[in-house]
């Protein structure tokens, strides 16, 4: 039916849902089955690890030897803290002598990995976003994929959450949550400033999540934090990343010049795009962190 | 010898290394394979800090507004322990999400039990 049509039309009506390239149910039916092949023959792999005595001494073997070779390697290395070995070279240098200049913030490291270096972070904090997306298409539960005891668990579980039978879990909560999300906040917002920055601070604001979702429970937790919610936050804040950093390697490559004022180093304000993008940073591994523990506990954010 | 000696948290990042490995090969129990596979990305950790400090430095934060290259620590080795942690967090959540799926279907955690029910299932 679709023999005069060119690649690009099929390919545009197999997109709009009209066409179907390959049916896959008729070729599962009409393919070829292939002769089972013997495992027990074929891998030898399974061989070793069914003599369970050789394997072991093979594995020590191995990793001895491993350990051996590295250790020759070590002592081969610069010297542990030697300021004229190799790791001490230029580009940690000029990090150091023109960081403050150039991107405005005290945190050398921050500088860096939002400003010298902002592509690797922004494709960490994708890989984050997509290994909590990648966890709730394995653990989301559904209909399909719970037995009627687990159904019963998770019943009792809400039950036992609404009860007052655990009062000094959710006292403690109700006491640290605010204050543990307040530090995390403060890590994020002076992540140019101290030590800290998006990463840890996001990982606190996480951990106060969990606290509060720990002691009152899911029902009460998707009241305001809901996988939606999660989504949302996350593609909002990787947009808005994605958005300032295409601005400065747009106007600085083409020297266009509207740069974002850098401010007085060690002001809150400053450092140009740092302080947004550490927001950014703070709030995806807040939710992701926040994702994984409700994906594993409960099967739902 | 003495390299080595002076070398100690290299050398213990290696043999760290060395133990998450043993762990990740002998071990049956497929959250402890995980767990060795954790221990592994902490030697590269701590191997990549270790690489990172000088002697008599400080941390790279500016102190006392001294802009000197000879007074603070490499910064970079600090950004790539990020980018590790980063990794391996993803990578261990996905690895144990797949674990868990696993568990429900074969109620078991060992690996060459799960490997042979799904040898007797597609023998069928």
């Amino acid at each position: 039916m679709s023999e005069n049509k060119s690649f690009w039309q099929r390919l545009k009506s197999w997109i709009d849902g009209e066409e179907i390239l390959i049916d896959a149910d008729k070729y599962i039916s009409t393919r070829e089955r292939k002769e089972r092949v013997s495992y027990e023959k074929a891998v030898s792999m399974e061989r070793l690890r069914s003599n369970s005595t050789l394997y072991r001494v093979l594995c020590v073997a191995i990793t001895v030897i491993f350990i051996a070779v590295m250790l020759r390697v070590v002592i081969d290395l610069p010297m542990f803290g030697d300021p004229n070995g190799v790791t001490v070279n230029e580009v940690g240098q000029r990090y150091l002598e023109q960081g403050i200049e150039e991107t405005g913030a005290i945190n050398f490291v921050a500088g860096m990995i939002l400003d010298y270096r902002a592509f690797d972070t922004f494709g960490e904090s994708n890989v984050l976003f997509m290994a909590v997306i990648a966890v709730l298409m394995l653990l989301q539960r559904d209909k399909k994929n719970t037995s009627a005891a687990e159904d019963q668990e998770m019943a009792e579980d809400e039950v036992f959450d609404s009860q007052d039978s655990k009062l000094i879990l959710k006292k403690g909560a109700k006491c640290l949550a605010p204050v543990v999300i307040l530090y995390g906040i403060y890590v994020v917002l002076n992540g140019h400033l101290s030590p800290g920055g998006g990463f840890s601070g996001g990982s606190i604001i996480g951990a106060g999540l969990i606290l509060y979702s720990a002691a009152n429970g899911q029902k009460k937790m998707q009241t305001f934090f809901t996988i939606k919610t999660l989504t949302r936050i996350s593609v909002a804040c990787l947009l808005t990343y994605c958005g300032c950093k295409s601005y400065s390697f747009f106007t600085g490559a083409n020297h266009v010049g509207w740069e974002i004022p850098k401010g007085t180093p060690g002001a809150i304000l400053s450092s140009g795009f740092i302080l947004p993008l550490n927001i950014c940073v703070g709030l995806v591994v807040a939710c992701t962190m926040y994702g994984f523990y409700a994906l594993f506990t409960k099967g739902e954010v | 010898m003495s390299h080595l000696l002076t070398n100690y948290y290299e050398a213990a990042s290696v043999i760290l290394f060395g133990i998450g490995f043993m762990n990740l090969l002998l071990q049956n129990n497929l959250i402890k394979k995980f767990i060795g596979l954790n221990i592994m990305d902490t030697a590269t950790y701590l191997f990549l800090a270790a690489k990172g400090y000088v002697f008599g430095r400080v941390a790279p934060i500016l102190t006392n507004g001294i802009i000197d290259k000879d007074y603070y620590i490499n910064p970079i080795p600090a950004g790539l322990v990020l980018t590790g942690i980063v990794v391996s967090v993803s990578v261990t959540a996905f690895s144990l999400a797949l674990v868990l799926r696993l568990y429900k279907h074969y109620n078991s955690l060992n690996m060459d039990e799960i490997l042979r029910m799904m040898r007797e299932e597609e023998g069928e």
